[in-house]
């Protein structure tokens, strides 16, 4: 009769646990031996059939025997395999002594399949494992927003100015920035009665006789007039005053550079301040030439 | 017409709008079923609306110099972090307590310059070319730092070999489709570890005007807008990212900016044009960050002891209160 099932199942009719593909069949029946269709591993159509299968890490042996064809509760008689890979694969071979070799090779192949996949299970849960958290489109579209917001009302470039301009004022720079002209006059002008500092003192009287002349100077620079006017200057001043001088000059010939200075500024920069000492008497010759 | 607006309608498009239109009282533009006409009238009526407002505007100034001295003083606008909800644990600059606890912090030792930082910057698995391209250039932007790949290696066993090397900090970078949007901190010799949701991030290439390379020197930094406790100890953590003692002559500088509990970097080379002018110039990556977690040990999501979490029902529920 297990013929008469085969070519029932087999060929002709319908078997719900088939499946085909362009060039294979494939059986979906959980107690198949190799899980293609086949007349020799179809569990419906052979009266004496045998599997491995593995239930929550336990692999067990599944056979079935014509006798007990009349008993479908009973068909599929169950046999726990040891974890011991060679004493179970002595079990396999023990328990379907006298059965055909296919179901024999097949079983133990199987069951090997079995026990590798179980080991590569147990070591990837060793190894961290990726948690996948899911986004939430509201709260991100959200928090996106919020921050665009946050951005604007933070205004960086100008906090980051003035935190600048308030360390240079709290002298944390020390004596790298040559700038000290405007708060000496400040502190001046403040604290008439009182003097700073002994520094103060001491560069007020050297300042003195330049005194009148520096004042002017500096106002202007501040508005920023053309170089001529300070060439005039130029020759009678004094070191400091032409240290000013080529930042007025260099700053003119910059065209105004916005908040940001243009990729040539830093790098600019750095020469007049090293060359000031080396080139006090050339610069009104180079002066000349480019105006 | 039955809707009532009987003298207006002869007008159309045509002739100019009068200066006041009368309306019977119960009337609504939106009742009109033409949409045309709808349309137009409600023009109409917002244009009248604009001129009210406008002349109310006007009569207010005019109050206002007529006054003169004794105007009452402008009101303030009143923006967000002006009705921030007070927190309670804002740092008072003159509290002692606060003081104490940052002389004997974790940061102790960076503060009083017994140790020198060194970085360690590394990503999750498989790290993409952005993110690749961004552990670069940050840590050309962090003196002494140094970049390794994970491949595969477990957080937990990678800590004890940093402690061992003499590394201070851990920066992991976390990649999301081939974008980094996570990083976590992790001040070494057991200190806390902060976890940050990262965004817009972007490289030196992506920045417009940007200017050279950064050197190598060590750069300032400021750290803006750190009020409350929380905020406090983040800020320290940033800050003992960086060695002790900038160069000025490198005239970079790195900027932690906090706003409305999003921290924005920023790297610059500035330059004083004038006693009251300076210029910056942005080069190096930018990125903002959302402070998800603290854990007061190194890095161990399931027992790790959690300073603070942000819980989204709880702490987002009011759109003035800040925590950082």
């Amino acid at each position: 009769s297990s013929q008469v099932v085969w070519s029932m199942l087999g060929n002709r009719q319908f078997c719900s646990y088939k499946m085909t593909t362009k060039t294979q069949n494939f059986c979906r029946n959980e107690y198949n031996l190799t899980g293609l269709c086949n007349r020799s591993s179809c569990p419906l159509a052979n009266s004496q059939y045998a599997t491995v299968r593995e239930e929550k890490g336990r692999c067990y042996l599944y056979m079935k025997t014509i006798e007990r064809a009349a008993f479908p509760r009973r068909l599929w008689e169950r046999v726990l395999l040891s974890k011991n890979y060679e004493k179970a694969l002595e079990e396999i071979d023990e328990n379907l002594i006298y059965w055909p070799r296919f179901i024999r090779h097949k079983c133990k192949q199987r069951f090997t399949k079995i026990t590798q996949y179980l080991i590569r299970i147990r070591k990837l849960t060793l190894k961290r494992q990726r948690k996948l958290v899911p986004l939430r489109r509201k709260i991100e579209r959200r928090e996106n927003r919020r921050e665009e917001k946050a951005l604007i009302a933070a205004q960086l470039d100008n906090a980051i100015e003035k935190e600048l301009l308030e360390r240079l004022k709290q002298d944390t720079y020390g004596d790298i920035y040559n700038f000290p002209i405007h708060a000496f006059d400040k502190a001046l002008q403040q604290q008439d009665a009182e003097s700073e500092s002994e520094s103060d003192a001491e560069r007020e009287e050297d300042d003195d006789d330049e005194d009148v002349d520096k004042r002017e100077f500096v106002e202007a620079e501040d508005s920023e007039l053309s170089d001529f006017e300070d060439m005039d200057k130029l020759e009678t001043s004094s070191e400091e005053e032409q240290e000013e001088e080529e930042e007025v000059e260099k700053r003119a010939s910059h065209s105004k550079s916005k908040g940001k200075t243009p990729l040539k500024g830093p790098a600019r920069r750095k020469r007049p301040y090293i060359e000031i000492e080396y080139e006090e008497e050339t610069e009104p010759g180079t002066k000349t030439k480019t105006a | 017409a039955g809707d009532g607006s009987g003298p207006v309608l002869g007008e159309g498009t045509g002739p100019p709008a009068p200066e006041r239109v009368l309306f019977p009282p119960t009337f609504s533009v939106s009742e009109i079923k033409n949409k045309q006409r709808r349309h137009f009238m409600f023009l109409r009526w917002k244009q009248q609306q604009r001129k009210e407002k406008l002349a109310l505007k006007k009569k207010r100034k005019k109050e206002r110099e007529a006054l003169g001295d004794k105007a009452p003083p402008k009101a303030i606008p009143k923006t967000i972090e002006n009705q921030r909800v007070y927190d309670e644990t804002t740092v008072d600059p003159n509290d002692e307590e606060v003081a104490f606890d940052e002389a004997t912090d974790e940061f102790a030792p960076y503060f009083n310059r017994q140790t020198v930082p060194k970085i360690l910057i590394t990503t999750s698995d498989r790290p993409r070319g952005r993110t690749v391209r961004f552990c670069e250039q940050l840590a050309t932007v962090i003196p002494n730092s140094h970049v390794y790949y994970r491949r595969g290696l477990a957080l937990k066993r990678i800590i004890p070999q940093c402690i061992a090397r003499d590394f201070t900090d851990l920066i992991v970078i976390n990649e999301d489709r081939k974008i980094p949007n996570g990083l976590v901190l992790s001040h070494l010799p057991d200190g806390p570890t902060a976890h940050f949701r990262m965004s817009s991030v972007r490289l030196r290439k992506e920045i417009k005007r940007k200017g050279k390379e950064p050197t190598e020197h060590v750069p300032e930094v400021i750290l803006n807008n750190f009020t409350t406790r929380l905020g406090h100890s983040i800020g320290r953590m940033f800050a003992a990212l960086f060695p002790h003692d900038p160069q000025f002559i490198g005239r970079q500088v790195a900027t932690f900016h906090n706003q409305r509990d999003y921290i924005f970097f920023r790297f610059h080379r500035y330059i004083f044009k004038s006693e009251k002018k300076v210029g910056i110039q942005e080069l190096g990556p930018r990125f903002t960050l959302k402070l998800r977690s603290l854990q007061k040990g190194t890095f161990d999501s399931k027992f790790g002891e959690y300073e603070w979490i942000h819980k989204r029902r709880e702490m987002d529920t009011s759109r003035r209160k800040f925590h950082l």
